[in-house]
């Protein structure tokens, strides 16, 4: 809890620089002039087409979800980095490589699978 | 924060500093980058406002701040307004958290008829036990601000740029965080300084059981793990969508990605938060990589009994031994941002499909057999045989 304070003070510091700089520039610049053709969305210069909002491709949820998936089992390896040294040291080597050889099995196996079913093709 | 209002005080002004610092080394990242572009394609570059061009970054400045406050029609405001601003925190709080110099400790001293002390300052922001997780989750949050400027610009570049980055951010935190696996397997730790002392004096590394010592090199990261190197700074470019992997901004095909519709300063604070990000890229590359604040065949103690053979009391030489590792940390970093830009002059753009078989069909498995070596490796170096 100690070690928060500084973090959560230092957010609230530049959350606050942020949004005194854009109170600033409000401040001192220019009022604007509206009209129909600055307001407008930006579109290359023509008369807006579409909204902003389409559809969007499904490959982005696909690579969203494989990203959960394979973070989760690299997140996975971090304790075991760090108690790989400890092991060694007092002769276990050998378990720790073999129980973590078997996950990465596992990871290799499905990141081929992944490859082969063609779901990061992008076309 | 600390245990009096001595001890407080100097904590949030340090903590102060150290973001005013990374604020104002954008303007002169931008002026190096303007320049070192120019030189590269043989041109001068800004070079009119004062001596080689220097002010013109505060011109620049004055310039962002008169700009008009311009917000198109049809944007969801609250959340247009908010993505330049948040975009900051991310790179100030994954910067702050990495150690840029050796910690000061100062003996119990007297002011103002009162004592004071002993105190420990860290020269960073703050402290965290575990440094690297919390860097790669903090600035991995860089994220949301590309995807709340897209999603309330009601832009159909913006938002296209800003699912591209987002794609690709995530593509290349998979290889970004194996890499590092191959790092935490060599210290064996998450604290940043714990693993900055572990690469202090010569190359020492243990054979079958036995110690082996290499006198003229350093003992850092970059000799133990090459290709992680490699693959952890390739990864930092996707993350901090600098050339060749700016995607998000291509602008041949999305005008300018996901701030097409930003003008001003609200701009200019993206451009800070992506600068930042390199900041804290390059900090962490030295910290892995190239032994963070040390400086090869020179101990700390020895420099701080130098400071105190010159006839400088312990305080001033902690503190003045601090801030000349301080500058070794500095020279890596800023030889880091340097390596940013003169790539982004050096290598042209991917195409989107390329960029996302670099990182799943390349950089991963490499980042996975990089992996397995390390631990093969580790395994058969430290393991007593006889």
């Amino acid at each position: 809890m100690n070690s928060l304070v500084p973090i959560i003070a230092l957010t609230i510091f530049v959350l606050l620089f942020g949004a005194g700089l854009l109170f600033l520039v409000s401040l001192v610049g220019p009022k604007p002039k509206n009209s129909s053709a600055k307001n407008s969305t930006y579109e290359c210069g023509i008369d807006v087409q579409t909204t902003g909002h389409s559809k969007i491709s499904v490959r982005y949820y696909l690579t969203a979800i494989l990203f959960i998936l394979f973070d989760i089992e690299i997140i996975f390896m971090y304790p075991w980095a760090l108690a790989y040294g400890d092991f060694i040291k007092e002769g276990h080597g050998l378990y720790i490589l073999g129980a973590m050889g078997v996950f990465l099995l596992i990871f290799i196996i499905g990141l081929i699978w992944e490859i082969k079913s063609k779901a990061l093709e992008w076309d | 924060m600390g245990a009096d209002l001595f001890e407080v005080s100097v904590n949030l002004v340090k903590m102060i500093i150290i973001f005013v610092m990374m604020v104002q080394l954008v303007p002169l990242l931008v002026w190096v980058e303007r320049r070192g572009s120019a030189f590269i394609q043989n041109r001068l570059g800004p070079n009119r406002v004062g001596p080689l061009g220097l002010t013109q970054l505060l011109a620049d400045a004055v310039k962002f701040i008169f700009k008009e406050e311009f917000v198109p029609e049809k944007t969801k405001r609250f959340l247009f307004y908010a993505a330049p601003v948040v975009s900051l925190v991310p790179a100030a709080i994954a910067f702050g958290a990495i150690p840029l110099s050796l910690p000061i400790n100062i003996e119990q001293f007297e002011m103002f008829g009162s004592t004071f002390g002993p105190y420990r300052f860290a020269f960073q922001s703050f402290e965290v036990g575990i440094g690297i997780v919390f860097v790669l989750g903090i600035s991995s949050l860089g994220a949301y601000s590309m995807l709340m400027a897209g999603w309330s610009s009601n832009n159909k570049y913006s938002l296209l740029g800003a699912l591209r980055s987002c794609a690709q951010m995530i593509s290349y935190e998979l290889a970004l965080g194996l890499s590092i696996v191959g790092i935490l397997l060599l210290y064996g730790t998450f604290d940043f300084a714990t693993m900055i002392d572990a690469q202090q004096g010569p190359l020492t590394f243990m054979l079958l059981g036995k110690e082996v010592s290499v006198p003229f090199l350093p003992n850092w990261g970059i000799f133990y793990q090459p290709l992680g190197a490699i693959l952890f700074f390739t990864a930092v470019f996707a993350e901090t969508n600098r050339t060749p992997f700016d995607l998000p901004e291509a602008e041949a095909e999305l005008v300018a990605g996901y701030h097409t519709e930003y003008s001003g300063l609200k701009m200019n604070m993206f451009y800070i938060g992506e600068y930042g990000h390199m900041m804290a890229a390059s900090a962490l590359m030295a910290v892995f990589y190239f032994g963070g604040y040390d400086i090869p065949f020179l101990s700390p103690d020895s420099v701080r009994e130098t400071f105190l053979g010159w006839g400088l009391s312990a305080n001033k030489a902690a503190i003045a031994t601090a801030f000349l590792f301080h500058v070794s940390m500095f020279a890596k970093i800023l030889f880091f941002l340097w390596v940013f830009i003169w790539v982004r002059w050096t290598i042209p753009r991917f195409r989107y499909d390329q960029l996302m078989d670099l990182g799943w069909k390349t950089m991963l498995p490499w980042a996975l057999a990089n992996t397995i070596i390390t631990a093969i490796v580790i395994y058969i170096m430290r393991t007593n045989w006889s």
